[in-house]
């Protein structure tokens, strides 16, 4: 275990440093035209509701669609060929081109041809297939894969580009710049489409009430080789398929935003073919367009491939619902550092390659970079048919854990972690996923198991059998916790009779074990403002469990949250919440793992601090009564409190107390919980966090005291700067004085 | 699409500046001399199928696969136009609409006022009877482009750039 741990992080290294600075760039300047694309469109929210209904009506209804795609498409003349999967799918289009007996296939880009494999199967037939998308061709020169599923050679700088051209094509001058490039290969290409026999293209969408095959391009490369050859296959998923034109509408409001960050792209072809245009056929250069009778041949090939099967699966079914716009990869922290060749599988990249990996290749292709998912949820308000694409990649990991051997888990390890989830579970997610427990003992046993966990030969072990880096601190546990605290002091200074409001304060593993200052804080400012505070016993949230995909283990902790909550709950008082990551718990991912009526009643019922403090405040609480600025403060909120749009009340509440605020826009620190601790991730985790690094080096921030909302946040923060940082509320409290 | 504001007709404008594609308004009468002095030579080109309205002498309109192989601009009609994208809807002929406008370096489209449609659903509505009947469009806004060569190049496989004429009805004066 440990040196395939150890493999993989050479491997992350090696593309962190080869492919890194290419991806990084692409991706985050997609990213940044997608957050300007979207805010300019008045009905973004309502478009993507729309669009999310289509797709869920079309899965729902697939069957009949298929019918009636079949139906459409045959009587306007063309055929359709239902594949059951890539094999039954390559040997039907061998036979097309066999028949047609073609020496050149031209292709436009489709990433199912790339799951089918099609280009290898039908060169073993001696075709000579040509990708004509320049980014394609590009990696058909080079004989790569695609890293992107919407600019398949983003890890490729123009430098490298040039380079591989002037090698393979020796120029008579050599190439340079992106416009020498593009002139090479749009001529060259264009030699090898005038004589190419058969075109294939893929599909966006396909309509069934037309059978219209949807692309959406920029090149005008799918228009030729829709056009220019006589025989025209188009290959595609059978989730394509929507059931009317007017249907594809917000689709194509909403994929080149999401994209790339273009309102819509130079071409959305809607052909209905077999098309009326005339071929351009170079072997009969004079005879005029007009003049010609062509006999056109058109057909659809529809991939099964697992699909039908992902359909029936109550868990991954919405991978279907995805239309490959590559947002959830573009937004991705992990995915902009080391790119799809590391964050994809055999075919597919990104987040949601995880879900369509698993449904079409299997679970050994998924598993290869599931890990690389740490659940952030930054993509989930990106996906323009709102997947939750951090469930689907929750859910695999659930089910590889469950398919690990047995055998490497012993009695101590057993006391350690004592989970619901099976022995062959990776030590490494056994380790993390019971946080709570290993909390209490460090807690129990302090100082002497922080003098224990921080030697060298702990440290070396922990490595070696669980995969801890040991580059990183670990937690040090204080022996006084948050709750022994507020026990020893008699509780709350407020009274609840008489109290503005009352609340209970849920102290995480974190903040009652490690952190305990920061639960200190948040006492007192929320006595400050007075409500009665009261501190029960409630189990972990299940966060770190979820994170290793332990779903029967999180679910154990949503009940037992949800059970030692609800007394509290009934008696109408609100659940405040100092972690992020466990709000998110409460509001979004219990919706998964509780009955609906307790999951919405927590989730209506629980409040993010400052959040809180903001509502207490709108509602007539003074807040002279904390501690006010102007000190200058640089703000990270957490990943999960942006993906809930709470991280407003903390820069509002910051600013109304006079503090000068400067927030990074980073989207995630790279430390995502246990993530940044596991020796595989360490240097990708780095790698990530190196921008939240470098925003708050840089001149506006690099004197400001550092904020961060979230406990992992602070750790990478921690081991980014030189200066600590500290959580905000600690900034805001009144004075320790007032515990007494 | 920061062109919600305005008439129709600006927010096409507006929305096709943003690509560079300029839109030279004209009449029916005064059309053809407007294309005559857009396009560069050698021309080809479809009959525009508008009442009244012609293409100049100097449009080829019975292209074969050299001349628009050695043809430096193509002419089309669009279907209609989307005014918050700024896409002209280009209907694949048998005379061959399609590879006109996609082999040449410049595309001239020639687009009715009346045929402007507001937005994206409203073109769609359009569009649904269309391809019901078998019809197969393009929409298409502003040049083809790429970026796989590592930065945004304007004419990938399709032409480098695009004017679309917009002709008014005769004696109007809206906008
Ligand atoms: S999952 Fe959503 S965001 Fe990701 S590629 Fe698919 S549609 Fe786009």
């Amino acid at each position: 275990m440990s040196s395939s741990r150890e493999e993989r992080a050479a491997r992350i290294r090696h593309l962190l440093d080869t492919e890194g600075s290419a991806v990084g760039e692409n991706t985050r300047g997609f990213n940044r035209g997608r957050y300007d694309a979207v805010a300019d469109l008045e009905a973004y929210e309502s478009l993507k509701d729309r669009a999310r209904a289509i797709k869920a009506d079309a899965i729902a209804d697939l069957p009949a669609l298929v019918e009636s795609v079949t139906e459409a498409v045959e009587s306007n003349g063309g055929t359709v060929y239902l594949a059951d999967d890539a094999d039954d799918a390559n040997r039907y289009i061998r036979e097309v081109v066999a028949d047609r007996d073609a020496d050149r296939l031209v292709k436009s880009k489709s990433m199912t041809s790339e799951e089918l494999e099609v280009n290898d199967a039908l060169a073993a037939d001696g075709v000579d297939v040509v990708e004509t998308d320049l980014g394609e061709w590009v990696l058909q020169v080079a004989d790569e894969a695609p890293s992107h599923i919407v600019a398949p050679a983003i890890h490729k700088s123009r430098a490298d580009i040039a380079r591989l051209f002037n090698e393979r094509f020796d120029p008579d001058e050599p190439l340079e710049t992106a416009a020498e490039l593009t002139a090479f290969a749009r001529e060259r290409l264009g030699e090898l489409i005038a004589d190419a026999d058969v075109g294939m293209t893929g599909a966006n969408f396909i309509t069934a009430d037309s059978g219209t095959i949807v692309l959406v391009t920029s090149e005008g490369n799918a228009r030729k080789s829709a056009v220019v050859p006589d025989t025209h296959v188009a290959v595609a998923g059978v989730e394509k398929i929507v059931p009317s034109v007017e249907d594809v509408s917000p689709f194509i409001e909403l994929i080149g935003r999401s994209g790339t960050g273009q309102d819509i792209t130079s071409y959305v072809s809607l052909l209905t073919p077999p098309v009326d245009s005339p071929v351009v056929d170079a072997g009969e250069p004079d005879v005029a367009l007009a003049d010609r009778d062509d006999d056109r041949e058109f057909h659809l090939v529809l991939i099964d491939n697992g699909r039908f099967d992902l359909r029936e699966d109550d868990e991954l079914r919405e991978t279907l619902y995805c239309i490959r716009c590559s947002a959830c990869a573009n937004s991705c922290a992990n995915f902009q550092a080391v790119g799809g060749h590391a964050f994809g599988g055999e075919t597919y990249t990104g987040g949601i390659a995880t879900g369509w990996e698993a449904g079409v290749h299997g679970y050994d292709s998924a598993a290869e970079f599931n890990d690389l998912c740490t659940g952030c949820s930054r993509c989930v308000n990106q996906c323009p048919v709102g997947i939750d694409i951090p469930w689907i990649n929750t859910v695999v990991r659930d089910r590889l854990n469950r398919a690990g051997d047995d055998g490497r888990f012993d009695a101590l390890y057993a006391e350690l972690t004592p989970d619901a989830e099976p022995g062959g579970l990776d030590l490494g997610k056994r380790l993390f996923g019971n946080y709570g427990t290993l909390a209490r003992v460090g807690s129990a046993t302090a100082p002497v198991s922080n003098w224990v966990a921080s030697l060298p030969p702990t440290r070396a072990l922990l490595e070696r059998v669980a995969g801890v880096d040991r580059r990183r601190d670990l937690p040090t546990f204080e022996r006084t916790t948050l709750r022994d605290w507020f026990a020893a002091r008699g509780g709350c200074r407020v009274d609840e009779a008489s109290a503005t409001r009352s609340a209970a304060l849920y102290a995480d593993v974190y903040t009652n074990h490690v952190d305990v200052d920061r639960g200190r804080a948040a006492v007192r400012t929320l006595e400050a403002l007075d409500v009665h505070v009261r501190l029960p016993s409630v189990p972990e949230s299940g966060r770190a469990p979820f994170s290793q995909g332990m779903i029967a283990t999180a679910k154990e902790a949503a009940e037992g949250v949800h059970d030692a909550l609800r007394a509290d709950l009934e008696a109408g008082r609100d659940v405040v919440v100092i972690e992020p990551s466990d709000l998110a718990m409460f509001r979004t991912e219990y919706g998964k793992l509780l009955p609906a009526a307790d999951a919405d009643a927590l989730a209506a019922g629980s409040y993010e601090l400052f959040e809180y403090v903001y509502g207490l405040a709108e509602n007539g609480a003074d807040l002279e009564v904390l501690t006010g600025g102007p000190e200058p403060v640089a703000y990270h909120a957490h990943c999960q409190q942006r993906t809930l749009g709470l991280e407003a009340y903390t820069t509002a509440v910051l600013d109304r107390l006079g503090y000068d605020v400067v927030e990074s826009d980073v989207e995630c620190c790279g430390m995502a919980g246990s993530f940044g601790y596991k020796r595989e991730y360490y240097e990708l985790s780095m790698d990530v966090g190196k921008h939240l690094g470098d925003r708050f080096a840089a001149a506006d921030a690099r004197d400001r005291t550092v904020v961060a909302s979230g406990t992992s946040c602070g750790e990478q923060l921690d081991d980014l700067l030189d200066r600590g940082s500290r959580h905000p509320v600690e900034l805001v409290a009144p004075d320790r004085r007032s515990e007494r | 699409m920061s062109h919600a504001s305005g008439s129709i007709v600006e927010r096409f404008t507006s929305a096709l500046a943003d690509l560079d594609v300029p839109v030279t308004r004209t009449t029916p009468t005064d059309c053809a001399a407007t294309i005559a002095g857009i396009v560069a030579e050698p021309v080809v080109g479809v009959e525009l199928p508008f009442e009244g309205v012609t293409l100049p002498g100097v449009v080829d309109t019975d292209p074969s696969p050299s001349s628009l192989e050695a043809a430096r601009t193509g002419v089309t009609p669009a279907s209609f136009g989307i005014a918050d994208y700024g896409s002209v809807a280009l209907t694949a002929t048998p005379d061959g609409s399609e590879p006109v406008s996609l082999f040449v370096d410049r595309h001239v489209a020639v687009l009715r006022r009346r045929d402007l449609l507001p937005d994206m659903p409203t073109a769609f509505e359009r569009l649904g009877p269309a391809l019901r009947a078998g019809d197969s469009v393009v929409l298409a806004t502003g040049p083809s482009a790429t970026a796989d060569m590592g930065e945004l190049v304007r004419g990938a496989h399709g032409p480098k750039e695009v004017h679309v004429v917009l002709v008014d009805d005769e004696g109007a004066t809206d906008e």
